[in-house]
């Protein structure tokens, strides 16, 4: 009886350095392979990152050559956003219609839910691949996306 | 009455600190102190606090504080649309964010009868069991490095690139998802989808054998983890937990295999269980939780359908007057959703039973008579997220 | 070399270590060779013990990254290798933080120790032939001796810093540094007995031959117990992981060290890391033939192995020590309080009186040399 526990405790040390030995084993073979490390040097290959085709960075309103886009400033992402993000403020052209005056984007309180681009009917806005935002005031993070005649020039 | 407010608390005059009593278990001989945990303890994965009371390195009792990334995600609910709610999910669990999302959209389709194409429940069941096991790799990181194994974060997050980058593909985002609709997701799976699947499939292989020669086989971590917090059968039913926190006790509940939901029941997979309910039971539970998902996605692969992957779409959903109530499996355990509509298009009430919290409420029992060092593992294998618990 | 003929002692006995500097100074400078000697020596030291930690904190860091399928620090220097000092630089600018209720005196004296203990025993560690500051012939007992040092300042910093963390953190340290310093002892002690000799010198000279002459394969067996015997009790001497239960992250934030910030917290880095170079430079002494050049009975490599000067030959090992240990950290989890209690007075100890039996046995049975 005592003889057996006197083995079974041996043999527990045993199999515990064993253990020990196999963990190591999984280690080292990581140390000696470089090809398995994962990490990504991010500002120096800025160059070369390819975001996924549906990265939602930010919402962005895109433009055609003669600076013309699809919005008809109905509102209606402005309704489904669950934040207050966008505010479309319409004017009045020179024939009495109702077209896009500007519209805001407040990213800073942005979660990024995509259910802006998915309510839109005429699919002017998109999710922009950009995400490098950082900016020292909040108010930078206020956005006008379509292009009105200051921010064309600026 | 034996509470007395937090702010009073004052030690060098006697004082108890809040939820707990006058009366000390400890021997007449010990010096008990108390020893507050958190909410800036790296240990507690996020802002949760506890207040221990000690006598040297033993737990005499444990009481966490809850509150400190409360939300009123419930509140915020009632005041938006039934589609904007859909990303508030996304931050109860933000590691089954798009269980979470199933879960509601769940609860919105048995409101409005809306029915999901075949392709689109595919979708669904390969996404969530992708969502275990990312949930589950990221818990297999951290639970390592609480226990001091930092090589183990780093190999868990590893593989878990891999799954995320799968979401990131199919709905740009990583870790607050809004992928999933009522009747399917805002959008169809990408060309890369099932070839990335079979490679998590084939990578998921080999890495859990790599996992279990690091740190299950380890000498060291099952002497820190057995028979450590054991949770009977009896006192884990009573208090509601769920999850692999559940069937480490004994009990075979999985709401994909008791109650199933999407189309779960027509994959085969088994709902492990483990014997004693201890840390490494739990433990071992997990690492087999996410060998049976790969079961379920090798067998998802292998039949997926072509065809639309949404039913139909609205602008607005108003929901018939009445309650819902839907229940799916994250990777934590039982999520329920419960919402009660009144026919706009704004709920009246929103309420989630998350898991994590009734997980946490058994920390007292399984902690006392144990080490200090053993708060850790026991918080470790209990797998809470903190935002879930404050909702 | 000049022979003093009014001094009845020669300098090989006054002077066992020489070298050629320090003999060129004793020509040049008769008088006040003793002074500049020292000088030169402490000279050395300083700067050898101030350089060590930043190699060994980026060494660390760069072995941890490849252990984890990471780069480790890329940015500053070459590959990262000014990192340390930029670390190092940023926490001397740092704040030094004392916690409100703490012993000022206590809370700032206790860095300072175990600094000034590993800076002890670097100067008897024989580094070549001739490149040691000194060699008392009882050098075991006085590296054992001033260890306990290093113990004193963690405790007093767990002490001294009005928190109950680092109370905790310094309580587990004491427990556990004097219980696995008894096993450190005892394997030391089985080396000194074996050796007839406690000057760490004697010890080195004691391998010479081959590789199989090293204490680590010399006794069948036995020598490689011992090393792994002392490897498990200088990792737990350290305080490294496994053994980290005094810092502990996961569980008591930063142990002992909570509440130190800038140079304060550095002065207890530092001293971790020269701690292990000392700890590892021990280990090559006493098992692997220190600066003896690995010679492996094969004719032509082994004159190549002799040309290279023997203090290459004791980073190489030591380095490789090093290694190891950096390899248990990475790879362990860590014990439990209780569970390392165990480990030493219910199996480390134990084994080690057996190990040091037998080894008496093989030594009378004339087994052994």
């Amino acid at each position: 009886m005592k003889k057996q526990a006197c083995c079974a405790y041996l043999s527990k040390v045993v199999m515990g350095f064993i253990s020990l030995l196999r963990g190591m084993g999984v280690t080292i073979g990581y140390f000696f392979s470089p090809k398995k490390i994962v990490t990504q040097q991010y500002p120096e290959n800025r160059e070369s990152l390819q975001m996924m085709a549906r990265f939602r960075g930010h919402v962005s309103m895109p433009h055609n050559e003669k600076g013309e886009h699809f919005c008809t400033a109905c509102g209606i992402c402005e309704k489904t956003c669950p934040n207050g993000t966008i505010s479309v403020l319409a004017t009045k052209d020179l024939s009495g219609r109702k077209v896009l005056g500007k519209y805001i984007y407040r990213f800073s309180q942005c979660t990024l839910c995509n259910l802006c681009i998915e309510s839109c009917p005429f699919g002017a806005i998109v999710m922009g691949k950009d995400f490098e935002f950082a900016v020292y005031d909040r108010e930078e993070l206020i956005f006008t996306l379509n292009q009105t005649q200051e921010n064309a020039n600026g | 009455m034996n509470l007395e407010p937090v702010n009073n608390f004052n030690p060098d005059e006697g004082g108890i600190p809040e939820g707990f009593s006058r009366t000390s278990s400890a021997t007449k001989s010990s010096e008990e102190y108390f020893l507050n945990m958190g909410p800036q303890h790296p240990s507690t994965h996020g802002v949760l606090r506890l207040v221990l009371r000690l006598d040297g390195e033993s737990v005499l009792g444990v009481v966490p504080h809850l509150g400190y990334v409360h939300r009123g995600l419930e509140k915020v609910a009632e005041n938006q649309t039934y589609l904007q709610n859909i990303h508030l999910t996304d931050r109860l669990d933000y590691l089954s964010s798009h269980i979470n999302n199933l879960g509601y959209c769940m609860a919105m389709e048995q409101a409005l009868d809306i029915g999901i194409p075949e392709r689109g429940e595919y979708i669904r069941v390969m996404i969530c069991e992708l969502q275990r096991i990312q949930s589950h790799l990221l818990w297999w990181g951290v639970s390592g490095m609480d226990l001091g194994a930092i090589t183990t974060f780093l190999y868990g997050f590893k593989e878990r690139e891999l799954i995320t980058d799968i979401f990131e593909e199919l709905c740009g985002a990583r870790l607050t998802m809004n992928f999933f609709r009522p009747g399917g997701s805002f959008a169809d799976v990408t060309d890369g989808f099932i070839p990335r699947i079979k490679q998590v499939i084939e990578i998921m292989h080999k890495a859990l054998d790599e996992y279990n020669t690091l740190l299950t086989g380890n000498i060291i971590f099952q002497e820190r983890t057995k028979n450590i917090g054991i949770l009977s059968k009896e006192t884990a039913l009573s208090y509601g937990c769920s999850g692999a926190v559940l069937r480490a006790s004994g009990v075979s509940y999985d709401v994909r295999k008791n109650d199933p939901y999407s189309i779960y029941d027509r994959f085969e997979f088994d709902v492990p269980i483990g014997s004693i309910g201890d840390c490494f039971d739990r433990y071992c539970l997990k690492i087999e939780e996410m060998a049976q998902s790969v079961r379920i996605l090798e067998q998802a692969v292998q039949t997926f359908p072509e065809g639309p992957y949404r039913s139909q779409q609205k602008a607005v959903y108003k929901l018939p007057k009445g309650s819902y109530y839907s229940q799916v499996e994250t990777a934590r355990g039982l999520l329920g959703t419960y919402i009660v509509a009144e026919g706009g298009p704004k709920p009246y009430r929103v309420k989630f039973r998350s898991p994590s919290f009734s997980n946490l409420n058994i920390l007292n029992e399984l902690a006392v008579g144990h080490k200090l060092a053993d708060i850790v593992t026991i918080l470790a294998t209990l797998d809470f997220v903190v935002p879930d618990l404050d909702r | 070399m000049t022979e003093n003929n009014m001094n009845p002692l020669s300098t090989e006995m006054l002077y066992p270590v020489q070298n050629g500097i320090g003999n060129m100074v004793r020509t040049l400078f008769p008088e006040s060779a003793f002074i500049i000697n020292s000088l030169i020596s402490i000279c050395s030291l300083f700067l050898l013990v101030s350089l060590l930690p930043v190699f060994l904190i980026w060494l660390e860091r760069k072995v941890a990254a490849r252990f984890q399928a990471r780069l480790g620090p890329m940015r500053v220097g070459y590959h990262g290798l000014l990192q340390s000092s930029a670390d190092g630089l940023k926490l001397i600018f740092k704040e030094i933080l004392k916690p409100e209720g703490a012993d000022t005196f206590v809370f700032f004296l206790a860095p300072i120790l175990p600094a000034s203990a590993t800076f002890l025993v670097m100067a008897i560690l024989p580094f070549d032939h001739h490149l040691q500051v000194a060699d008392p012939a009882g050098g075991v007992i006085y590296v054992i001796g001033i260890s306990g040092l290093s113990i004193l300042g963690i405790l007093l910093a767990g002490w001294a810093s009005n928190n109950k963390y680092s109370l905790l953190g310094a309580m587990r340290s004491g427990a556990q540094m004097i219980s696995f310093e008894i096993s450190l002892t005892l394997v030391m002690l089985l080396i000194v007995m074996l050796t007839g000799t406690a000057s760490l010198r004697e010890i080195v000279l004691s391998q010479q031959g081959t590789v199989a002459d090293w204490w680590i394969f010399k006794l069948p067996g036995l020598g490689l117990i011992a090393f792994l015997m002392y490897m498990v009790s200088s990792t737990a001497e350290l305080n490294r992981a496994p053994f980290d239960i005094s810092e502990a992250e996961s569980e008591l934030t930063g142990g002992f060290a909570t509440e130190y910030s800038g140079i304060s917290f550095a002065m207890f880095f530092f001293a971790e890391f020269v701690n292990m170079f000392v700890s590892a430079g021990i280990a090559a002494t006493f098992f692997l033939g220190g600066f003896l050049a690995p010679q492996i009975g094969v004719a032509f490599i082994d004159p190549l192995f002799a040309v290279i000067p023997g203090f290459v030959w004791f980073f190489l090992k030591t380095f490789f020590v090093i290694f190891l240990y950096m390899w248990f950290r990475w790879t362990f989890p860590r014990l439990r309080v209780d569970q390392l209690m165990y480990l030493e007075w219910k199996m480390l100890l134990p084994a080690n009186l057996l190990l040091l039996m037998s080894g008496g046995f093989f030594m009378a049975m004339g087994g052994i040399l």
